[in-house]
């Protein structure tokens, strides 16, 4: 099967400092790629470079099968790459279909000549996605900042979902979050690996991984460090691999 | 937020200074007479559009300490193009003065966003510098002999359903920001800006647009208060709009909008300016000695804020 999105030997230098260094990473259909690493392993620098934030120093990126370059976070999401952060990417003071809609405003015609926002059909939109999901928000016109952090969770996911995501990535995607609201996360996880969309997910926590992923990468400073499929591995090995004791 | 408290400053603002009109009507036979009216909506006419330009950068997060001014700088290139021996037509003269307000803000966007100064540095720059070039143009001296059309502008009989030609500018300046503000892609980039940056560019908005946008909208806003200025002086006057920022900051404010970004809006800063105005006609009238004025303004203002974040802070919890 050919991989969605491959990455050969890709590397980000920030002046002396190597962050990434000469990684491989393959990633297929309908899997869920755990991507794990202690602090400063180069993982967030890693999703960057897929996602259009930073540019990489060398390597390649291939997308369903061809070489592309991405320069920038809207290229990335024209392909159907969908990032969300660990900060959420959300605009507090905006309402929930606002954020789901940000930058990618659905307009209408006003008297012919203007361009204005189609407020009933992004609401309507943004409710029928977040439906599909099973998410419940009591009202779209709240703002972010009235939501609990599973809620902008959800939101952050579904606006992903709406935009009809390629590839998901997911980072940190269950920090800050209540038990029941990791659940509910890491169940949108499966919901999506169900529906054939690929994601990779950046996690500290090991169980929330070996819950959810296929396989996992794990990355030490800047190098990847090894790769192990989650059913033939267990959390000890993967974690003498975060620290260095294992070697690949 | 609870129903019960959900009296936001911009109406708790308006509340004031309706119990202010009816107090004042009280206390002086002249304050609700139809010229001191009208006299107010000019007088209001001139802040209310600075009240805006600023409400329309404080939504960034930012700030813009110029205003006062692109009043002067404007007030003086409007009044020498339009006197002497090769004087140019009136309009052409506004749009040459509308020119010069856009790219002074096109230049702070680039200070701000390409610079990467902070917007208070950036406009207190152009603020400090504009001032210099007033004088420089002016060579410290008044300006006159400006066409009897400029100053029938603002006059007395210049009305349009009873309302003063200027406050009519103001009303059309709220009615299309508002617009913007809320209708369009643009607008809301405007409140995404303010809110998380980060997050806006990472959707793929175009932030370095936006804020040129912004900067842009405002200085002309003020190039447009300016054009306003010369009308009622009908004359060029260097040290004019000195201190105008702060009053248009205030008015901002006093509407609802937050120094912290992402909330105000050009309704607001109308109220804003309402309340201000109110305050300085009615202490005129009431004969109270003009320095107490500047310090119930600012009472006022500190202490509508303080509210504001109590209210905010308790609806948090």
């Amino acid at each position: 099967m050919e991989p969605i999105l491959e990455v050969r030997g890709i590397t980000k230098r920030f002046g002396g400092l190597t962050a990434v260094d000469e990684v491989d990473m393959q990633i297929y259909p309908g899997e869920v790629v755990g991507l794990l690493g202690d602090n400063g392993a180069g993982k967030s620098t890693m999703i960057k470079m897929i996602s259009g934030v930073y540019h990489p120093s060398s390597g390649q990126i291939f997308y369903c099968g061809k070489e592309v370059a991405i320069h920038n976070p809207m290229d990335a999401l024209s392909m159907g790459i969908e990032t969300i952060y660990q900060d959420l990417a959300l605009a507090e003071n905006l309402n929930v279909y606002a954020n789901i809609f940000l930058g990618r405003e659905k307009k209408k015609k006003f008297l012919k000549l203007f361009n204005v926002l189609d407020h009933s059909y992004m609401h309507n939109e943004a409710q029928s996605v977040l439906k599909r999901l099973d998410i419940d928000i009591p009202s779209l016109r709240n703002k972010i900042a009235m939501l609990s952090g599973g809620q902008r969770q959800a939101v952050a996911i579904s606006r992903s979902i709406y935009w009809d995501a390629k590839l998901l990535i997911m980072d940190e995607p269950t920090a800050a979050l209540g038990v029941a609201e990791q659940k509910k996360v890491l169940d949108l996880v499966l919901t999506l690996k169900s529906q054939n969309v690929p994601v990779i997910i950046i996690s500290h926590q090991m169980r929330d991984v070996f819950s959810v992923a296929d396989r996992v990468v794990v990355m030490r400073r800047g190098k990847k460090a090894g790769e192990r499929i989650v059913k033939e591995t267990s959390p000890d090995e993967v974690v003498g691999l975060i620290v260095g004791s294992v070697e690949h | 937020m609870n129903k019960k408290f959900s009296l936001n400053t911009q109406t708790a603002v308006l509340i004031m200074a309706f119990v202010m009109w009816i107090l004042l009507s009280l206390g002086s036979k002249s304050f609700l007479s139809g010229p001191n009216i009208q006299n107010i909506m000019r007088q209001m006419a001139i802040q209310g559009v600075l009240g805006i330009a600023e409400v329309l950068v404080i939504v960034t997060a930012g700030i813009d300490l110029s205003v006062g001014s692109v009043v002067a700088f404007v007030n003086i290139i409007m009044s020498q193009m339009i006197t002497g021996d090769a004087a140019l037509s009136i309009p052409l003269a506004i749009i040459i003065c509308f020119t010069f307000s856009a790219l002074i803000g096109l230049a702070h966007g680039v200070l701000v966003f390409d610079f990467r100064l902070p917007p208070f540095i950036a406009t207190l720059g152009t603020m400090t510098i504009l001032r210099g070039v007033v004088l420089l143009l002016s060579g410290g001296s008044n300006v006159f002999g400006l066409p009897r059309s400029v100053a029938d502008f603002a006059s007395g009989d210049a009305n349009f359903l009873g309302l003063p030609y200027l406050f009519w500018l103001l009303i059309i300046t709220v009615f299309v920001i508002e617009l913007v503000l809320r209708r369009t892609s643009f607008g809301r980039y405007i409140y995404a800006l303010g809110s998380n940056p980060e997050a806006a560019r990472l959707s793929g908005v175009n932030t370095r647009m936006v804020t040129y946008g912004v900067y842009m909208m405002a200085s002309t806003l003020a190039g447009l208060a300016g054009v306003m200025e010369t009308s009622r002086l009908w004359m060029g006057v260097p040290s004019t709009g000195t201190g105008y920022e702060l009053d248009a900051i205030a008015a901002a404010v006093l509407g609802g909008t937050s120094l912290m970004g992402a909330e105000g809006t050009p309704a607001g800063a109308f109220v804003g300016a309402l309340v201000m105005t109110t305050i300085y006609n009615g202490s005129v009238l009431l004969r109270v000695n003009p320095f107490w004025t500047r310090i119930i303004v600012g009472v006022i203002l500190v202490v509508t804020v303080s509210v504001d974040q109590w209210r905010k802070r308790r609806a948090g919890e």
